[in-house]
């Protein structure tokens, strides 16, 4: 009980819990897929406060973590060009590459910046026209549009040192590949509330109709997560499955269609590596031939063989729910924030680094 | 990186010779650019959440005031203001 002042109100959401133990009359696995929903879940000890019929399993819900290790090595060898300019989110930087993350390839010399936004490397593209600015542009559906804007931006200022390094993964068909895998056993879904605020959920409709699960599209914030819990209880209970909005207040049916707009004219879908994972049909973007002269892939054609993972680290069972953090060996030992074996343990929203920050190995 | 902060439109500056919007947005006092071209219809003073430089959605005062509490207490603002230093100076 020791989070709970956290809570924006106590009360409600002890309320919550509550209603949960009256709901529940047999085991269920829920999985949370955004990372934001198992930092929440973690940092306030819903997960120990929820009945224990409920298992939570985290999902994959993290650009940052399932990024391919080949194409962290790609960003890194390309910030170790003379003429190259990397941009990057901060949440990049430690990430493990096979033999070195980018922030140890920045000691070394290479210009690597640290933004908040892709239009901030549009215009460090302008004012270096003798450098070749490149943006590593990870993310979900959510980051998409500003880095398919990005693109835009740099074609109409005819740019021509600006290109993105795009490693984009999509919920949906992430879904269907965790529901598809005969290992693991999930009765329900909470979907994420960002990631539906640009997409809406369209998609979703065929997914829980056809695996009759339920999916509720949920926030990150510890009431909407227990509440989105509560629902997908609910409807598990009473043998339904559809999609239902508990983000309602941010998230529209139709979702944003103008940032749809701005992905497809951008980006087109292919299959896609995830890291720890491993390949997932058509849960990827990458940059269609029409701005082919902005995609970096295309632009610097560089080779990287294919290195293997840290065979100690487990990351890809605990992302499909397989095995909990601590149930690696190397966990809180070799493997610590401050020195990353595998992604799950870099970004806050890792599951690896939730539980790190938050079990009591370190103060929170 | 993932999470969308909700802030306030202060002002819109047209760029490209009217192409495009872009708003100075203020987040708890610290301002940015977002650009607003996913929100045609956004104006002064109204609340939007933005995900790295691009505003999203738009949100009423009271959601946006409860959410920026509590990103502020997961520590997720940081993100708008720890990268400055990296960038270059504006000229
Ligand atoms: S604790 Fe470290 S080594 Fe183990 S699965 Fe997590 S990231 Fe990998």
């Amino acid at each position: 009980m020791k989070y709970m002042s956290e809570y924006r109100d106590p009360e409600v959401a002890k309320a919550y819990l509550e209603e949960i133990k009256k709901t529940v009359t047999q085991p269920w696995s829920i999985m949370e897929v955004c990372g934001g929903q198992t930092h929440s879940l973690v940092k306030n000890g819903i997960i120990d406060m929820l009945p224990k019929e409920v298992t939570m399993i985290h999902g994959p819900g993290c650009p940052v973590c399932v990024t391919p290790l080949n194409i962290i090595d790609k960003a890194i060898h390309l910030a170790l060009e003379e003429n190259v300019i990397l941009c990057s989110f901060g949440d990049m930087l430690r990430v493990p590459g096979s033999k070195k993350n980018l922030l140890e390839a920045k000691a070394e010399g290479a210009d690597i910046r640290i933004l908040y936004s892709p239009l901030e490397a549009v215009r460090i593209a302008e004012d270096n026209p003798d450098k070749e600015i490149v943006f590593f542009a990870v993310g979900f559906e959510t980051t998409a549009p500003a880095n398919a804007l990005s693109v835009i931006h740099a074609h109409r200022k005819e740019l021509k040192n600006y290109s993105i390094l795009a490693s984009h993964v999509l919920v949906p068909p992430a879904i269907k590949a965790v529901i598809d895998d005969e290992e693991s056993k999930i009765d329900g879904f909470l979907a994420a509330g960002h990631v539906c605020t640009i997409m809406g959920n369209a998609e979703y409709h065929p997914l829980s109709a056809t695996y009759k699960v339920p999916i509720v599209v949920t926030g990150f914030e510890p009431l909407d997560v227990l509440q989105g819990i509560l629902m997908v209880l609910k409807q598990l209970e009473g043998s339904k499955a559809q999609v239902e909005n508990q983000y309602s207040r941010i998230v529209k049916e139709e979702g944003n269609p103008e940032a749809q707009k701005m992905i497809h004219k951008v980006f087109e879908i292919k299959n896609q590596i995830w890291r720890g994972i491993g390949e997932i049909p058509e849960s990827g973007y990458q940059v269609r031939p029409e701005y082919a002269d902005f995609d970096a892939n295309r632009k610097f054609k560089i080779e990287i063989p294919e290195a293997p993972e840290n065979p100690d680290c487990i990351s890809g069972q605990i992302m499909k729910g397989l095995k909990k953090p601590f149930e690696c060996s190397q966990f809180g030992k070799k493997c610590k924030p401050t020195n990353p074996l595998g992604a799950p343990m870099v970004s806050s929203e890792g599951a690896c680094a939730a539980y790190y920050h938050f079990s009591g190995l370190v103060e929170a | 990186m993932c999470l969308a902060i909700p802030g306030k439109i202060k002002s819109i500056e047209l760029q490209y010779g009217g192409a495009v919007r872009m708003a100075t947005v203020s987040f708890g006092g610290i301002t940015k650019e977002a650009s607003l071209e996913m929100l045609p219809d956004a104006g002064i003073d109204d609340y939007v959440l933005v995900h790295v430089g691009v505003a999203i959605s738009k949100v009423d005062e009271e959601e946006a005031q409860k959410t920026f509490k509590y990103l502020e207490e997961l520590g997720e603002i940081g993100e708008l203001t720890d990268v400055d230093e990296y960038l270059p100076k504006k000229n």
